[in-house]
Parts: C-alpha cells; sequence; structure tokens
C-alpha cells in the first residue's frame, strides 16, 4: 500500500523508515556511487531529510520500503534551488504549484509493481494539492527506468559526464495516463484514494469525490 | 468589489504591515467569508499577523494562552499541504471547548488553512474560516483553493520581504532566461514558438514562465506579462 508521511510523523513506522533510509544507501551510495552520507545505522540521511519533508512511501505486506520519493515544497529550500542553478539557466524554481521531487528509490527487489505505485502515488499529490509539476535533480543513468514506466522527464539541464552526470528534471502527471499506471501498480481508483484520504485524515467523501470531478 | 488581481497588486505594493491588514479585510468581503487571517514565523521565531478577527478574540486567545493546544497552529506546522480544519485532530477536550469558544466569538465552525513555507526556516499560515455546511465548506475549497494559494505564497512573499528590511514595492529581479520567455509572450508569440526560439521544451518554458510570474506576484500569464510591462522589467 502507498503511505503519505511527513518526517515528524515517520517514528509511527520504524520498520518502513529504517527500510527506506538502508534501501537509499543501497541505490545512492552502492548502486549509483553518489557521494552521500551513510550514517552509522547504515542509513542514507541528507539535511533535506532534516527540513521535514513529505514521503511518499510504498510498504510491502511485511512492513517493509517497497519504494519511495520525497517531497518539498520549491518556496523553502530545495536541492535544485540551493545547488543547481546552474542546471536551470539561472532561473530559481519557485511556486507554490511546483514542488521538488527528490530521493527517487527503489528497495534492491522492488518489481514493476511498485514502481507504477509510486507514480500513482505522486499523481495523487499532484491532483489533490494542485500541483503543475515536479522538479527534481536525477541520475540520467535513471532515465531508462524512467521510460520503462511512463515518466520520462523533461530535461531542463545535465551536466557532467559518465557516471558523475546529472540531470535536472520536470515531471507532469498525465491523467490519461492514469488507468494503464492503476493496471500496472494492481490498485484500483478506490484504493488509491482511501489510502490518501486515511494519510490526510479526510472524512468528508466530497472532499474527494471534488478531486474526481 | 475589488478583483483578485487588484488585491494582488495591492500586496505586491504594500509597504507596511497596515497594507497587509487592509488586504486581509479584501479578501473577507470579496469571498464571503466570517474571517481571513495571515500569521508568520520569522527565521529568528518571531510572530507576526493581521487579520479580520476581532480584538476580543485575539486578546481572548493570546490571555488564555491557546497558541499551545489551538489544533490548527500544532496541525499546521508540522505540513505544507493545505488543511481543511475537519483534516485536524479536535478531539481532545480542550480543543473541543476551544473551538466552541472560537465560535463563539464569531470565528465559524469551518477553517481551511495553508501552510506556506519560506527559506531557512520561515514559516506561514493563511486562514479562511466561515460559517456553513460541511458540504459546502468542502465545494468552496474545491473552487478556491488555487487562486488562494497564490494569494497565500504572495503574502509570503511580502513578510519575507519586510524581514529583509525591504518596505518599499521593490521590482523583483527576472533571470535573463525568464526576461526572454516574458519578453516573447508579450510580442504574441505562442509557447510553442518562444520554446522554439529559445530552443528549450514548452515544459520548461511554462516552468520559467510559472517562476517570473512567482515572482511578479501576479494572477496568471497575462497578469503577469502586464506587470513585467509596467515595472519596465520588459521592453517592446
Amino acid at each position: 500500500m502507498l503511505r503519505y508521511v511527513y518526517a515528524a510523523d515517520l517514528h509511527k513506522f520504524p520498520k518502513l523508515r529504517d527500510t527506506m533510509f538502508r534501501d537509499r544507501a543501497e541505490q545512492f551510495a552502492n548502486r549509483l556511487g553518489w557521494e552521500v552520507t551513510v550514517d552509522e545505522n547504515g542509513h542514507e540521511r541528507d539535511e533535506y531529510d532534516d527540513l521535514n519533508p513529505l514521503y511518499v512511501i510504498w510498504e510491502r505486506a511485511d512492513g517493509s520500503h517497497g519504494g519511495s520519493m520525497r517531497f518539498l515544497p520549491t518556496s523553502g529550500n530545495t536541492m535544485i534551488n540551493d545547488h543547481f542553478l546552474h542546471l536551470t539557466d539561472g532561473v530559481r524554481i519557485e511556486s507554490p504549484f511546483i514542488w521538488e521531487c527528490t530521493r527517487f528509490c527503489l528497495a534492491p527487489d522492488a518489481d514493476r509493481r511498485v514502481t507504477a505505485g509510486l507514480v500513482l502515488g505522486a499523481g495523487e499529490v499532484m491532483l489533490h494539492f494542485d500541483l503543475s509539476h515536479f522538479v527534481g535533480v536525477f541520475d540520467p543513468r535513471m532515465e531508462r527506468i524512467y521510460r520503462l514506466l511512463g515518466v520520462v522527464p523533461d530535461v531542463i539541464g545535465r551536466k557532467g559526464e559518465g557516471d558523475a552526470e546529472i540531470g535536472v528534471g520536470l515531471w507532469e502527471f498525465d491523467e490519461t495516463a492514469r488507468p494503464r499506471v492503476q493496471g500496472r501498480a494492481k490498485v484500483t481508483r478506490k484504493d488509491s484514494l482511501d489510502w490518501f484520504r486515511r494519510a490526510f485524515n479526510i472524512h468528508n467523501p466530497l472532499q474527494c469525490a471534488l478531486a474526481l470531478a | 468589489m475589488t478583483k483578485l488581481e487588484d488585491m494582488q497588486d495591492l500586496l505586491t505594493q504594500a509597504t507596511a504591515l497596515e497594507e497587509l491588514q487592509r488586504v486581509t479585510e479584501n479578501l473577507r468581503d470579496y469571498y464571503g467569508v466570517n474571517h481571513v487571517v495571515y500569521h508568520w514565523v520569522n527565521s529568528v521565531g518571531e510572530r507576526f499577523g493581521c487579520g479580520t478577527y476581532t480584538t476580543e478574540w485575539v486578546d481572548r486567545y493570546v490571555e488564555k494562552d491557546y497558541l499551545h493546544i489551538d489544533p490548527v497552529i500544532i496541525g499546521c506546522f508540522q505540513r505544507f499541504d493545505p488543511v481543511n480544519w475537519k483534516q485536524l485532530d479536535w478531539s481532545s477536550k480542550a480543543a473541543r471547548s476551544f473551538l466552541k469558544e472560537a465560535s463563539d466569538y464569531g470565528v465559524g465552525s469551518q477553517g481551511f488553512t495553508i501552510p506556506v513555507r519560506g527559506p531557512n526556516g520561515q514559516f506561514a499560515l493563511f486562514t479562511m474560516t466561515n460559517t456553513c455546511s460541511d458540504e459546502e465548506w468542502a465545494e468552496f475549497i474545491e473552487t478556491n483553493q488555487r487562486d488562494l494559494l497564490l494569494v497565500a505564497h504572495t503574502f509570503n512573499k511580502k513578510a519575507l520581504a519586510f524581514e529583509e528590511g525591504v518596505f518599499n514595492a521593490s521590482t523583483p529581479q527576472l533571470s535573463p532566461r525568464e526576461l526572454s520567455a516574458m519578453t516573447l509572450l508579450a510580442k504574441g508569440r505562442s509557447r510553442a514558438q518562444a520554446a522554439d526560439e529559445m530552443s528549450i521544451s514548452e515544459h520548461t518554458l511554462r516552468v520559467y514562465i510559472e517562476a517570473a510570474r512567482h515572482k511578479l506576484g501576479a494572477m496568471n500569464t497575462t497578469h503577469a506579462v502586464a506587470r513585467a510591462l509596467a515595472m519596465g522589467l520588459i521592453v517592446m
């Protein structure tokens, strides 16, 4: 299932939290070789995890992490505006309708269902919070995976060579793609909305029904 | 009745807190709601606010130190998604009696709060309250959320400027790429043409325009182009 959890509430899901930060270490430090910090618990964390970001996490039946991503509003501190302005032609990307999405991570044995589930979660966030785009730095070696998922970023800029190459990308959620993504994730529209409603404590069915209209 | 665009203009040109106060009153009348409040905490933890709550309610709130039990404050400072007050935790006895009292003071039975996060720990809450049914309120939010997000962020840009000691209606700095995009739109180019001339994708162009719109405190692209022209940022 999908969970939408602010960092401040991660302590309520210790197994999910620990396996997420461990899988991030596996993906970003070990597999992609990024210069990230891995702590004594084997968790990959950076300064943006301390800014109370919103995580969208696929939780497996045993309560462990299947995949995740991290969101921050672009009106506050973001990785792109703090460190990668040279990749956006100097344009500071700041808007109530654009959030930064970083640390897109999959557990080493995650199947395609998980990735499709995460795309759905990102779509719910976009729909309910009136967002038009997500922006984020990404490893161009992930582009093949994004293409398989049908979430190819629009590349604003890229720098570097080989393994050190990094890109800044833009993502939209195409509502017409929803049925296909739901099919891949094996998630119904109702389940997806129920998970979202539960996470944000929305009891008035109208509040979500209207989002659907 | 003032248009939303005029209120945005009033906000971006505000040079003092009293003018922000006037915009909250205008917004209350424009939307026909009970109250509009904008409240922020700067990067060193100082609190500021303006809004239409009665002085009786504000005094009562301060006197009873409700800041520490108010579910809106407790619930919204740890998130950045817009919140219908129905989503908050009102289960404690203290919270319920607080809500009852707020209602007696005319706050209303419904609320909607947009948390806004600025850089370096600065944050703010933009709130609207009303007296109506749950269904009416959900519909009100659905209809107006997007515009209210714009307004909330414009308030916050002004708050950040005040924090930096900028009290004049200063002209925002647009980057060369933002200026090119706005100039091409002002000349009547379509997005596709403008993107083509700038050798960027249409998505990237849209995001550059959105970044410029946000800096200019405009409601939409047309308004942003008009403002950029009026400020002399771009010339035809």
